[in-house]
Parts: structure tokens; sequence; C-alpha cells
């Protein structure tokens, strides 16, 4: 296969004029502080903040919220991504299902998925299953948006094939609409991880104890902005490892597209 | 979209069982609700749990009626609107801004692209407490957190699409001519309309998540996260059901009208 690559001088040239507004930005802060006229209670200086990011690092802080804080999103993402799959292969293949369930599941999706977090402290406390049931929540009704999408979105044509080649229902949705549902089924769920990950961050700032949300808050309540800054750029880090993987999962079973005739 | 998915379930021949008519099947959609409140209220009469920890259905419509008439909640519902609308207008319009700044100078996609792209991979609630010490908790601290959240989503879908705009239409402007003005209005705007209404809807979504997450986490004040909140302290989970109802019909009137204007927008350009 022949690949056309854009030559090395014009990627170079790119890359550097990327680099360039992050560096002018981040010598002007380092300048600014270094002439002290940043109030720490402001920006506190980007050498602060590297130490900040050093020290949790150094005392293992770091690594045991993060790790918290990807249990709490995995284990809300697991839950709700699956029943989400379940109630939008409800939705999209059964017609009665849409009628009778979809519009209760609307009136609740409306509502900004924060919003139930002081009636769910009300109802479960503060603890962990609050935070993985509103986790679970968020990514919950990305899931079943686009599998429901997904599904009545499958060409008609292909189900008909289906009917001339008799396939049972079981075996026509297993062999040919799930599969051809599958880039939808996969927007849901990168849209489904998306959320958890927004959701945690919230709900450890609004109820938590640990996490790297947790470590945010009280950065904030101590003043200490650059351990605010270190987690921030970590929550950054993080979310794109995260994502990354995900993507990469979604091209390896997307793959059987690419040799279909 | 539903009608084409409506005309393609035709073809599978079988008989309808169902009603065809949109109200018909509205009022279908309301039996597993009212059933599921009929089974609420019954529990409730039978005690099944004290009165605080379950108010009855019949009690939740009884604390909207009182909160309508005598209480601070047209106050509230006004306050949240206004942030809202106050939010999405700054920051969706500096999207705007943004957006078609990437889309149109190849040397601003290079310098800000990058940036922007790395910016959008951070929690968007991570900014709170970030935003509250430079702002404040007050009103300032919230439009700022809601102005936020409505920059990346109009900035990156008018991006992407004024980028898709097909090259025949951009060598069109060049056979014509056009100085960057024409290009912006006559072809660039049109062109990437859809792309952008996208973006305006998901930001107007996201006005209101922050809006409300605003409301919860920053200084008490007037708005419908604030009476969250309030029920939480005072353990009145009537007033949450009341708001967290009234939060639900306010998302789906908002999403229907942006929807109603994203088409008649639409249509007008195409006609046009």
């Amino acid at each position: 296969m022949k690949r056309v690559n854009t030559p090395l001088s014009a990627r170079l040239r790119r890359l550097a004029q990327g680099l360039a507004v992050p560096a002018v930005l981040l010598a002007l802060w380092a300048g600014l502080a270094a002439a002290n006229r940043l109030p720490e209670q402001i920006l506190p200086a980007p050498a602060a903040v590297w130490a900040a990011l050093l020290d949790s690092a150094a005392s293992g802080d770091l690594w045991s919220n993060t790790l918290i804080s990807l249990e709490r999103v995995f284990e809300g993402f697991a839950l709700g991504a699956l029943g989400g799959l379940v109630l939008g292969a409800l939705l999209g293949l059964s017609e009665r299902c849409r009628i009778f369930l979809d519009p209760l599941f609307m009136f609740l999706a409306q509502v900004p998925t924060l919003g139930w977090i002081p009636l769910l402290i009300l109802a479960l406390g503060v603890d962990e299953s609050m935070k993985v049931t509103i986790i679970a929540w968020a990514s919950f009704i990305p899931v079943v948006l686009n599998v429901h999408q997904g599904i009545r979105d499958v060409p008609g044509s292909l189900r008909e094939l289906a009917r001339v080649l008799t396939f049972d229902r079981w075996y026509s949705v297993t062999r040919v609409v799930l599969p051809a549902a599958v880039p939808s089924i996969f927007t849901g769920l990168r849209e489904g991880l998306a959320n958890a990950w927004q959701t945690m961050v919230a709900a450890e700032l609004f109820a938590s104890s640990e996490g790297l949300g947790y470590l945010i808050s009280m950065g904030r309540q101590l003043f200490q902005l650059d351990l605010v800054l270190a987690m921030v750029l970590v929550l950054g880090l993080v979310g794109l490892l995260v994502n990354g993987a995900l993507g990469l999962a979604e091209q390896r079973l997307l793959r059987w597209q690419e040799h279909a005739p | 979209m539903s009608e084409a998915t409506i005309a393609g379930s035709a073809v599978q021949g079988r008989a309808h069982v169902f009603p065809r008519a949109p109200l018909n099947r509205f009022l279908l959609g309301l039996v597993v609700p009212g059933l599921l409140l009929c089974l609420w209220q019954i529990a409730c009469w039978a005690r099944l749990a004290p009165d605080y920890i379950l108010p009855s259905p019949l009690s939740v419509a009884e604390r909207f009626r009182t909160e309508l008439h005598g209480g601070t909640f047209a106050e509230a519902v006004g306050a949240s609107l206004s942030r809202v609308l106050e939010g999405f207008l700054s920051g969706s319009s500096a999207g705007l801004a943004f957006g078609l700044l990437l889309g149109l100078s190849r040397t601003a996609e290079n310098l800000f692209g990058p940036l922007f792209l790395a910016y959008r991979q951070i929690a968007l609630f991570a900014w709170v407490p970030l935003l509250s010490m430079w702002f404040g908790g007050g009103e300032a601290g919230k439009i700022a957190f809601v102005s936020l959240s409505c920059f990346a989503p109009t900035a990156v879908n008018t991006w992407r699409a004024i980028k898709a705009i097909p090259a025949k239409l951009r060598e069109l402007a060049a056979v014509l001519t056009f100085g960057p003005l024409d290009y912006v209005t006559l072809i660039a705007l049109p062109g990437a309309l859809a792309g952008i209404i996208t973006g305006l809807r998901a930001s107007l979504i996201y006005a209101w998540i922050a809006t409300v997450g605003a409301e919860l986490f920053l200084d008490i004040a007037p708005g419908l996260g604030g009476l969250l909140n309030e029920g939480r302290d005072k353990f009145e989970i009537d007033l949450m059901l009341v708001a967290l109802a009234v939060l639900s019909v306010l998302g789906f009137i908002c999403a229907r009208s942006a929807a109603f204007v994203e088409k008649r927008l639409l249509l007008r350009w195409r006609l046009g």
C-alpha cells in the first residue's frame, strides 16, 4: 500500500509551532513568578507545581489516590455500561420496550447527573456506594442512547438479508444487527467512559476523603494551589491514557469492517 | 431521525401492534411511570417507610404547589436559567470565534490546536477549585465556570465543521476571487452551519450541567442546585424531588427548543 507522508521538515515545523505557544505561556508564567508579580494564591510558580507533583509522587499519595479514582471509574463504568448495553439493546430491538420504557428513561436522563448527588448522599451516605452509583448512572445514559440509536439505524437491507437467509431472531440479532451497530456501541462506550471520568472528579470534589478529586479539593481548602494544579495535570494525563486505551480496543474490534467486501 | 427509522421498521412488513400516532404512543409511554407512581403511593399509604425517608407522590405534588405559590421557587428557577443563558452566550460565542480562527487559519491551527486539544483532556470539574480561587465562589465564579463549560464543545465542532468544507467550494471561492470576509460569510459559515449548531446544542447541555454543578459546589445562592443543597441539609426529600423534576422538565424544554431552532435555521439555509 502506498502511503502519502507529509515531508519530515513540514511535520517538524508543525510540531515546533504546536509547542511554541505553550512554551511562551510557560516562560511568561515562570518569568512573572520569578519577578514576584504573581501572588501565590492566584498562580504559584511552575517550579512550585512541579515540586508539589514530585512531593506527592514521593510520598505515595499520588499513586494511592490515582488508583482509588481509577477503581471508582472502572467499577461505575462497568456497571453502567453493562446495564446500558442491555437497556439500549432492548429499546433498539423491541418496540414494546421502546414504547413503555423510553419515556421514563428520557425523563430521568434529562436531569443533569450531578443533581442526583445530594439525594444519593441522603439515600446511600457519602461512601463508596454513592460514588460508584453516580458514576454508573453517568456512563449508563450515553451507552443506552447510542446503542438504541445504533441498532435502529442498522440498514433495512441488512435486516432483509437476514430474513431472506431465514435466520432466526437470535441468529439475526447476534450475527447481523449487533455487528452492524458496533460503531455506535463504541461511541456510546466512549462517551460513557468520558462521563464516568468527569463524574468521578465531581463526586470526589463534593464528598470524599480519597482520590484525585479529593486532593484537589483539599489543596483548595489549604490554599495550596500548587497541589491543585499538579493534580489537574495528573487528571489530564490519566484521562488521556484511559481514552487512548479505549481507542485501541475500538480499532481492534472494528478491524473486520476493513476486510468486509 | 425518528421518521426515517419508523419508515425503516415498516420495511419489516410485520403487522403493527402499536399505534403510529405520536399522541397515542405518548399516552402509552405514561403507563409505566404511572404504575410506578401508584405503587410508590400505595407503599407510602401502607407506611412501608417513614414519611421523611420516602415522601409520597401526593405530598411531593403538594410541596410543588406550596413552593410555586409562596416559596422562593420562581426566584430559584429564574436564577438558574439566567446563569445558563449568560454562561452559554459568553462561552459559546468565544468558542465560535476560536473555532472559526482555528478552522480558517492554518497558522492559528498549528499554533493553538495542540494546546486546545491538551486542554480538552482535563475534566471540566477540575476547574472548579481554580476558578473559585480566581473569580470567587459568588456569581462571577459560577458564570465563569458555565462559560468555560460551553467554550470547548462549540469551538471543537466549529473547527471540525469548517475543516470539513469540501475542497471544491474552497476552489470555487478562489476562482471567484473572494476576499476573506466573503469567504467567511458566503462559504465557511453556511457550509459549517450544521456542525456549528451541533456544537451549540452540546454547549447548551453543558451549560445546564455546569450550572447545577456550580450551584452545588460554590457559594450558596438562589438556584435549583441551591434548592438541592437546602433539601439535603434540612433532610427534605420532597423538596429535592421537586427540584429534580423541574430540572428534568426544563432540560427537556431547552433541548426541544434548541432542536426546533436548529431545524428552522437549517431549513432556511437550504431554501435560501
